[in-house]
Protein backbone atom coordinates (compact mmCIF):
# COMPACT_ATOMS: atom_id res chain seq x y z
CA UNK A 1 0.00 0.00 0.00
CA UNK A 2 1.30 3.42 -0.97
CA UNK A 3 1.72 5.75 1.99
CA UNK A 4 1.91 9.45 1.23
CA UNK A 5 4.07 11.20 3.80
CA UNK A 6 4.59 14.77 4.86
CA UNK A 7 7.63 15.90 2.86
CA UNK A 8 9.20 17.34 6.04
CA UNK A 9 9.49 13.81 7.48
CA UNK A 10 11.25 12.18 4.51
CA UNK A 11 14.65 10.58 5.10
CA UNK A 12 17.59 11.61 2.89
CA UNK A 13 17.22 8.27 1.09
CA UNK A 14 13.52 8.89 0.41
CA UNK A 15 14.29 12.35 -0.93
CA UNK A 16 17.00 10.98 -3.22
CA UNK A 17 14.69 8.25 -4.54
CA UNK A 18 11.89 10.72 -5.25
CA UNK A 19 14.23 13.16 -7.02
CA UNK A 20 15.82 10.39 -9.10
CA UNK A 21 12.43 9.09 -10.20
CA UNK A 22 11.36 12.62 -11.22
CA UNK A 23 14.54 13.08 -13.24
CA UNK A 24 14.05 9.72 -14.94
CA UNK A 25 10.46 10.61 -15.95
CA UNK A 26 11.82 13.89 -17.26
CA UNK A 27 14.55 12.16 -19.24
CA UNK A 28 12.12 9.77 -20.93
CA UNK A 29 9.61 12.50 -21.83
CA UNK A 30 6.86 11.02 -19.66
CA UNK A 31 7.01 14.00 -17.28
CA UNK A 32 6.36 16.59 -19.95
CA UNK A 33 3.21 14.80 -21.11
CA UNK A 34 1.71 15.56 -17.71
CA UNK A 35 2.60 19.24 -18.08
CA UNK A 36 0.97 19.30 -21.52
CA UNK A 37 -2.22 17.68 -20.22
CA UNK A 38 -2.47 20.11 -17.32
CA UNK A 39 -1.93 23.19 -19.44
CA UNK A 40 -4.50 21.97 -21.96
CA UNK A 41 -7.15 21.75 -19.26
CA UNK A 42 -6.09 25.07 -17.73
CA UNK A 43 -6.78 26.77 -21.06
CA UNK A 44 -10.01 24.94 -21.89
CA UNK A 45 -11.79 24.90 -18.50
CA UNK A 46 -14.06 27.98 -18.52
CA UNK A 47 -16.68 29.31 -16.11
CA UNK A 48 -19.38 29.48 -18.77
CA UNK A 49 -18.42 26.39 -20.78
CA UNK A 50 -17.24 22.84 -20.34
CA UNK A 51 -15.03 22.57 -17.26
CA UNK A 52 -13.36 19.50 -15.79
CA UNK A 53 -9.94 20.02 -14.23
CA UNK A 54 -10.40 23.44 -12.66
CA UNK A 55 -13.03 25.97 -11.49
CA UNK A 56 -15.58 23.21 -11.18
CA UNK A 57 -16.67 20.48 -8.74
CA UNK A 58 -14.39 17.95 -10.43
CA UNK A 59 -11.29 20.01 -9.56
CA UNK A 60 -10.68 17.64 -6.63
CA UNK A 61 -11.40 14.21 -8.20
CA UNK A 62 -9.67 15.28 -11.46
CA UNK A 63 -6.47 16.18 -9.63
CA UNK A 64 -6.73 13.03 -7.48
CA UNK A 65 -6.79 10.93 -10.67
CA UNK A 66 -4.05 13.06 -12.28
CA UNK A 67 -1.78 12.58 -9.25
CA UNK A 68 -2.53 8.84 -9.16
CA UNK A 69 -1.47 8.51 -12.77
CA UNK A 70 1.70 10.47 -12.07
CA UNK A 71 2.47 8.44 -8.95
CA UNK A 72 2.01 5.21 -10.94
CA UNK A 73 4.53 6.53 -13.47
CA UNK A 74 7.00 7.26 -10.66
CA UNK A 75 6.48 3.79 -9.21
CA UNK A 76 7.30 2.18 -12.56
CA UNK A 77 10.71 3.80 -12.16
CA UNK A 78 11.05 3.04 -8.43
CA UNK A 79 8.34 1.04 -6.67
CA UNK A 80 9.34 2.47 -3.28
CA UNK A 81 8.36 6.03 -4.20
CA UNK A 82 5.13 7.71 -3.10
CA UNK A 83 4.08 11.32 -3.59
CA UNK A 84 4.94 13.39 -0.52
CA UNK A 85 2.69 16.26 0.49
CA UNK A 86 3.69 19.80 1.46
CA UNK A 87 1.77 21.20 4.43
CA UNK A 88 2.32 24.87 3.69
CA UNK A 89 0.51 25.90 6.88
CA UNK A 90 3.54 24.55 8.78
CA UNK A 91 6.48 24.75 6.36
CA UNK A 92 5.68 28.27 5.35
CA UNK A 93 8.95 30.06 4.65
CA UNK A 94 11.65 29.81 2.01
CA UNK A 95 13.90 28.42 4.77
CA UNK A 96 11.89 25.18 5.01
CA UNK A 97 13.88 22.01 4.28
CA UNK A 98 11.66 21.52 1.23
CA UNK A 99 13.69 24.25 -0.53
CA UNK A 100 17.13 22.94 0.44
CA UNK A 101 19.65 21.95 -2.22
CA UNK A 102 19.20 18.23 -1.35
CA UNK A 103 15.52 18.35 -2.29
CA UNK A 104 13.79 20.93 -4.50
CA UNK A 105 16.36 23.72 -4.40
CA UNK A 106 15.52 27.27 -3.42
CA UNK A 107 14.08 30.45 -4.83
CA UNK A 108 15.23 32.03 -8.09
CA UNK A 109 17.97 34.61 -8.38
CA UNK A 110 16.91 38.25 -8.63
CA UNK A 111 18.04 38.90 -12.20
CA UNK A 112 15.88 36.38 -14.05
CA UNK A 113 14.16 34.21 -11.46
CA UNK A 114 16.31 31.22 -12.33
CA UNK A 115 16.61 28.49 -9.70
CA UNK A 116 20.37 28.03 -9.24
CA UNK A 117 20.67 25.17 -6.74
CA UNK A 118 19.27 21.70 -6.21
CA UNK A 119 18.58 18.86 -8.67
CA UNK A 120 16.19 20.91 -10.84
CA UNK A 121 18.51 23.82 -11.61
CA UNK A 122 18.98 24.34 -15.34
CA UNK A 123 22.75 23.88 -15.11
CA UNK A 124 22.30 20.24 -14.06
CA UNK A 125 21.17 19.56 -17.62
CA UNK A 126 18.45 17.32 -16.19
CA UNK A 127 15.54 19.72 -15.93
CA UNK A 128 14.85 21.67 -19.08
CA UNK A 129 11.47 23.38 -19.28
CA UNK A 130 10.16 22.09 -22.61
CA UNK A 131 6.39 22.57 -22.31
CA UNK A 132 6.31 26.28 -21.77
CA UNK A 133 4.33 29.42 -22.28
CA UNK A 134 7.34 31.65 -22.96
CA UNK A 135 10.86 31.33 -24.28
CA UNK A 136 12.60 30.54 -21.01
CA UNK A 137 13.87 26.96 -20.65
CA UNK A 138 14.99 27.17 -16.99
CA UNK A 139 12.99 26.54 -13.83
CA UNK A 140 12.01 29.79 -12.14
CA UNK A 141 10.69 30.67 -8.68
CA UNK A 142 10.17 33.81 -6.64
CA UNK A 143 9.16 32.46 -3.25
CA UNK A 144 6.96 34.86 -1.32
CA UNK A 145 7.07 37.67 -3.91
CA UNK A 146 3.69 37.38 -5.64
CA UNK A 147 1.96 37.18 -2.28
CA UNK A 148 3.61 37.61 1.11
CA UNK A 149 2.02 34.86 3.18
CA UNK A 150 1.00 31.27 2.64
CA UNK A 151 -2.40 30.30 4.05
CA UNK A 152 -2.53 29.67 7.79
CA UNK A 153 -3.91 26.68 9.68
CA UNK A 154 -6.78 28.89 10.87
CA UNK A 155 -7.67 29.77 7.28
CA UNK A 156 -7.57 26.10 6.30
CA UNK A 157 -9.78 25.19 9.26
CA UNK A 158 -12.32 27.85 8.29
CA UNK A 159 -12.63 26.25 4.84
CA UNK A 160 -12.70 22.69 6.20
CA UNK A 161 -15.65 23.78 8.35
CA UNK A 162 -17.83 24.42 5.28
CA UNK A 163 -20.37 21.60 5.16
CA UNK A 164 -21.49 21.79 1.51
CA UNK A 165 -19.13 20.36 -1.11
CA UNK A 166 -19.97 22.73 -3.94
CA UNK A 167 -22.82 24.96 -5.11
CA UNK A 168 -24.39 26.29 -8.29
CA UNK A 169 -23.23 27.78 -10.58
CA UNK A 170 -20.43 25.21 -10.08
CA UNK A 171 -17.62 27.51 -11.17
CA UNK A 172 -15.17 30.15 -9.89
CA UNK A 173 -18.03 32.17 -8.40
CA UNK A 174 -19.46 29.33 -6.31
CA UNK A 175 -19.73 29.25 -2.58
CA UNK A 176 -18.98 26.05 -0.67
CA UNK A 177 -15.95 23.93 0.23
CA UNK A 178 -14.54 23.21 -3.24
CA UNK A 179 -14.26 26.78 -4.49
CA UNK A 180 -12.98 28.12 -1.19
CA UNK A 181 -10.32 25.40 -1.20
CA UNK A 182 -9.50 26.05 -4.85
CA UNK A 183 -9.25 29.71 -3.93
CA UNK A 184 -11.32 31.70 -6.41
CA UNK A 185 -13.19 33.13 -3.45
CA UNK A 186 -12.74 33.50 0.28
CA UNK A 187 -9.46 33.00 2.13
CA UNK A 188 -7.82 31.68 -1.07
CA UNK A 189 -5.93 28.49 -0.31
CA UNK A 190 -4.83 26.51 -3.40
CA UNK A 191 -4.49 29.41 -5.84
CA UNK A 192 -2.53 31.51 -3.37
CA UNK A 193 0.13 28.81 -2.94
CA UNK A 194 0.73 28.76 -6.70
CA UNK A 195 1.21 32.55 -6.61
CA UNK A 196 3.48 32.39 -3.54
CA UNK A 197 5.89 30.01 -5.30
CA UNK A 198 5.93 32.12 -8.47
CA UNK A 199 7.79 31.24 -11.68
CA UNK A 200 6.25 28.40 -13.67
CA UNK A 201 4.03 27.56 -10.67
CA UNK A 202 2.06 30.76 -11.40
CA UNK A 203 1.36 29.68 -14.98
CA UNK A 204 -0.83 27.15 -16.71
CA UNK A 205 2.27 24.97 -17.08
CA UNK A 206 2.68 24.79 -13.28
CA UNK A 207 3.58 21.05 -13.15
CA UNK A 208 6.97 22.06 -14.55
CA UNK A 209 7.93 22.68 -10.93
CA UNK A 210 8.06 19.41 -8.96
CA UNK A 211 6.52 21.21 -5.98
CA UNK A 212 3.25 21.10 -7.96
CA UNK A 213 2.77 17.45 -6.98
CA UNK A 214 3.44 18.06 -3.29
CA UNK A 215 1.11 21.06 -3.23
CA UNK A 216 -1.69 19.07 -4.86
CA UNK A 217 -1.02 16.04 -2.66
CA UNK A 218 -1.76 18.31 0.31
CA UNK A 219 -4.88 19.78 -1.33
CA UNK A 220 -5.94 16.17 -1.89
CA UNK A 221 -5.32 15.39 1.78
CA UNK A 222 -7.45 18.39 2.78
CA UNK A 223 -10.29 16.87 0.74
CA UNK A 224 -9.88 13.64 2.76
CA UNK A 225 -9.79 15.67 5.98
CA UNK A 226 -13.00 17.43 4.93
CA UNK A 227 -14.71 14.11 4.20
CA UNK A 228 -13.79 12.81 7.65
CA UNK A 229 -15.16 15.97 9.20
CA UNK A 230 -18.42 15.89 7.24
CA UNK A 231 -19.30 12.21 6.78
CA UNK A 232 -22.82 13.05 5.64
CA UNK A 233 -21.69 15.49 2.95
CA UNK A 234 -20.83 14.23 -0.49
CA UNK A 235 -19.77 15.28 -3.95
CA UNK A 236 -22.19 17.57 -5.76
CA UNK A 237 -23.87 17.91 -8.24
CA UNK A 238 -25.59 14.56 -8.45
CA UNK A 239 -26.87 14.50 -12.02
CA UNK A 240 -27.99 16.40 -15.10
CA UNK A 241 -25.76 19.47 -14.87
CA UNK A 242 -24.72 21.07 -18.13
CA UNK A 243 -20.97 21.59 -18.74
CA UNK A 244 -20.15 20.07 -15.34
CA UNK A 245 -19.02 16.58 -14.29
CA UNK A 246 -21.78 15.08 -12.14
CA UNK A 247 -21.07 12.38 -9.56
CA UNK A 248 -21.34 9.49 -12.03
CA UNK A 249 -20.19 11.21 -15.23
CA UNK A 250 -16.82 10.23 -16.67
CA UNK A 251 -13.97 12.74 -16.65
CA UNK A 252 -11.77 13.68 -19.57
CA UNK A 253 -9.06 12.80 -20.55
CA UNK A 254 -9.46 9.30 -19.12
CA UNK A 255 -13.17 8.86 -19.97
CA UNK A 256 -13.36 5.75 -17.81
CA UNK A 257 -13.30 7.26 -14.34
CA UNK A 258 -15.97 9.23 -12.45
CA UNK A 259 -15.87 11.45 -9.38
CA UNK A 260 -17.67 8.61 -7.56
CA UNK A 261 -14.68 6.36 -8.28
CA UNK A 262 -12.34 8.89 -6.67
CA UNK A 263 -14.19 9.61 -3.42
CA UNK A 264 -12.33 7.09 -1.25
CA UNK A 265 -8.59 7.63 -1.42
CA UNK A 266 -8.03 4.53 0.74
CA UNK A 267 -8.62 2.40 -2.35
CA UNK A 268 -5.35 3.79 -3.69
CA UNK A 269 -3.13 5.03 -0.85
CA UNK A 270 -3.04 6.04 2.78
CA UNK A 271 -1.68 9.16 4.40
CA UNK A 272 0.94 8.98 7.14
CA UNK A 273 -1.67 10.56 9.40
CA UNK A 274 -5.21 9.64 8.45
CA UNK A 275 -7.87 12.12 9.52
CA UNK A 276 -10.24 9.72 11.26
CA UNK A 277 -10.35 5.98 11.92
CA UNK A 278 -7.63 4.91 9.52
CA UNK A 279 -6.80 1.39 8.45
CA UNK A 280 -4.18 0.03 10.82
CA UNK A 281 -1.94 -1.11 8.00
CA UNK A 282 1.09 0.97 7.13
CA UNK A 283 0.87 3.23 10.15
CA UNK A 284 3.96 3.77 12.22
CA UNK B 1 20.30 62.35 17.88
CA UNK B 2 21.32 61.87 14.29
CA UNK B 3 17.81 60.78 13.27
CA UNK B 4 16.16 63.77 14.87
CA UNK B 5 18.55 66.12 13.14
CA UNK B 6 17.84 64.57 9.73
CA UNK B 7 14.08 64.75 10.20
CA UNK B 8 14.30 68.35 11.30
CA UNK B 9 16.55 69.21 8.37
CA UNK B 10 14.12 67.72 5.82
CA UNK B 11 11.18 69.74 7.11
CA UNK B 12 7.55 68.66 6.86
CA UNK B 13 6.79 69.62 3.26
CA UNK B 14 10.05 68.47 1.72
CA UNK B 15 9.91 65.23 3.68
CA UNK B 16 6.39 64.43 2.56
CA UNK B 17 7.24 65.13 -1.09
CA UNK B 18 10.30 62.92 -0.91
CA UNK B 19 8.28 60.05 0.52
CA UNK B 20 5.62 60.43 -2.18
CA UNK B 21 8.23 60.49 -4.92
CA UNK B 22 9.94 57.36 -3.66
CA UNK B 23 6.65 55.52 -3.32
CA UNK B 24 5.60 56.36 -6.85
CA UNK B 25 8.94 55.27 -8.25
CA UNK B 26 8.88 51.99 -6.34
CA UNK B 27 5.31 51.27 -7.43
CA UNK B 28 6.16 52.00 -11.04
CA UNK B 29 9.04 49.56 -10.91
CA UNK B 30 7.08 46.57 -9.74
CA UNK B 31 3.39 47.30 -10.23
CA UNK B 32 1.15 48.75 -12.89
CA UNK B 33 0.45 51.78 -10.76
CA UNK B 34 2.53 54.23 -12.79
CA UNK B 35 -0.61 55.37 -14.60
CA UNK B 36 -4.20 55.39 -13.35
CA UNK B 37 -5.73 51.91 -13.39
CA UNK B 38 -9.25 52.67 -14.53
CA UNK B 39 -10.96 49.74 -16.29
CA UNK B 40 -10.33 49.63 -20.02
CA UNK B 41 -12.83 48.72 -22.67
CA UNK B 42 -11.39 45.79 -24.62
CA UNK B 43 -10.36 46.91 -28.08
CA UNK B 44 -8.85 50.18 -27.05
CA UNK B 45 -5.34 49.34 -25.87
CA UNK B 46 -2.15 49.83 -27.84
CA UNK B 47 0.65 50.87 -25.53
CA UNK B 48 4.30 50.31 -24.79
CA UNK B 49 4.78 49.10 -21.24
CA UNK B 50 8.27 48.43 -19.88
CA UNK B 51 9.55 48.23 -23.44
CA UNK B 52 6.94 45.75 -24.65
CA UNK B 53 4.05 46.49 -26.99
CA UNK B 54 0.67 45.53 -25.55
CA UNK B 55 -2.25 45.37 -28.00
CA UNK B 56 -5.76 44.46 -26.96
CA UNK B 57 -8.44 44.13 -29.63
CA UNK B 58 -12.07 43.11 -29.34
CA UNK B 59 -11.96 39.42 -30.05
CA UNK B 60 -13.70 37.31 -32.61
CA UNK B 61 -13.22 34.20 -30.52
CA UNK B 62 -13.10 30.76 -32.03
CA UNK B 63 -9.36 30.71 -32.63
CA UNK B 64 -6.92 28.09 -31.39
CA UNK B 65 -9.27 25.20 -31.17
CA UNK B 66 -12.37 27.25 -30.65
CA UNK B 67 -12.37 27.10 -26.87
CA UNK B 68 -12.67 30.86 -26.44
CA UNK B 69 -15.99 32.47 -25.76
CA UNK B 70 -17.08 34.71 -28.63
CA UNK B 71 -16.39 38.35 -27.92
CA UNK B 72 -13.34 37.63 -25.78
CA UNK B 73 -10.59 40.16 -26.49
CA UNK B 74 -7.32 39.16 -28.08
CA UNK B 75 -4.30 40.26 -26.07
CA UNK B 76 -0.92 40.46 -27.77
CA UNK B 77 2.53 41.19 -26.38
CA UNK B 78 5.00 42.16 -29.10
CA UNK B 79 2.64 40.56 -31.58
CA UNK B 80 2.41 37.19 -29.80
CA UNK B 81 -0.97 36.22 -28.41
CA UNK B 82 -1.40 35.84 -24.65
CA UNK B 83 -4.03 33.28 -23.69
CA UNK B 84 -6.54 35.07 -21.46
CA UNK B 85 -9.80 34.11 -19.81
CA UNK B 86 -12.64 36.00 -18.18
CA UNK B 87 -13.88 34.82 -14.80
CA UNK B 88 -17.55 34.71 -13.84
CA UNK B 89 -17.09 37.74 -11.58
CA UNK B 90 -15.69 39.81 -14.46
CA UNK B 91 -12.03 39.57 -13.45
CA UNK B 92 -9.35 38.17 -15.75
CA UNK B 93 -6.54 35.62 -15.74
CA UNK B 94 -3.90 34.66 -18.30
CA UNK B 95 -1.80 31.58 -18.87
CA UNK B 96 1.16 33.54 -17.42
CA UNK B 97 -0.69 34.56 -14.24
CA UNK B 98 -3.21 31.81 -14.02
CA UNK B 99 -3.96 31.74 -10.29
CA UNK B 100 -4.26 35.48 -9.67
CA UNK B 101 -7.13 37.62 -10.90
CA UNK B 102 -6.92 41.09 -12.48
CA UNK B 103 -9.56 43.77 -12.90
CA UNK B 104 -9.16 44.13 -16.66
CA UNK B 105 -7.13 42.79 -19.61
CA UNK B 106 -4.70 45.72 -19.58
CA UNK B 107 -3.66 45.10 -16.00
CA UNK B 108 -3.40 41.40 -16.84
CA UNK B 109 -1.18 42.12 -19.86
CA UNK B 110 1.04 44.40 -17.81
CA UNK B 111 1.43 41.72 -15.14
CA UNK B 112 2.46 39.28 -17.87
CA UNK B 113 5.05 41.75 -19.19
CA UNK B 114 6.55 42.07 -15.72
CA UNK B 115 6.68 38.31 -15.30
CA UNK B 116 8.19 37.72 -18.73
CA UNK B 117 11.25 39.90 -17.95
CA UNK B 118 11.84 40.34 -21.65
CA UNK B 119 11.10 36.74 -22.73
CA UNK B 120 8.84 36.17 -25.75
CA UNK B 121 5.55 34.33 -25.54
CA UNK B 122 5.42 31.04 -27.41
CA UNK B 123 2.38 29.91 -29.41
CA UNK B 124 0.08 28.06 -27.07
CA UNK B 125 -0.58 24.39 -27.54
CA UNK B 126 -3.88 22.74 -28.29
CA UNK B 127 -6.32 21.62 -25.65
CA UNK B 128 -5.88 18.20 -24.12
Amino acid sequence: MTVRKNQATLTPEEKRAFVSALQELKRTGVYDRFVTTHNGFIMSDTDSGDRVGHRSPSFLPWHRRFLLEFEEALQKVDASVALPYWDWTVDRTSRASLWAADFLGGTGRARDGQVMDGPFAYATGKWNINVRVDGRAYLRRDLGAGVAQLPTKAEVDSVLAMPVYDMAPWNSSSNGFRNNLEGWRGANLHNRVHVWVGGQMSTGASPNDPVFWMHHAFIDKLWADWQAKHPRSTYLPGAGTQNVVDLNDTMRPWNDVTPADMLDHRKFYAFDTEPAAAPAASQR
Amino acid sequence: MNKITRRQALGTTAGALTVLGLTAAAAGATHAAATPTEPTTPGTVDEVYQGRRIQITAGGGGHHGGHHSPGQPTVRIDGRELHVMRNADGTWISVINHYETFADPKLLARAAVRDLQGAALVPFGGAA
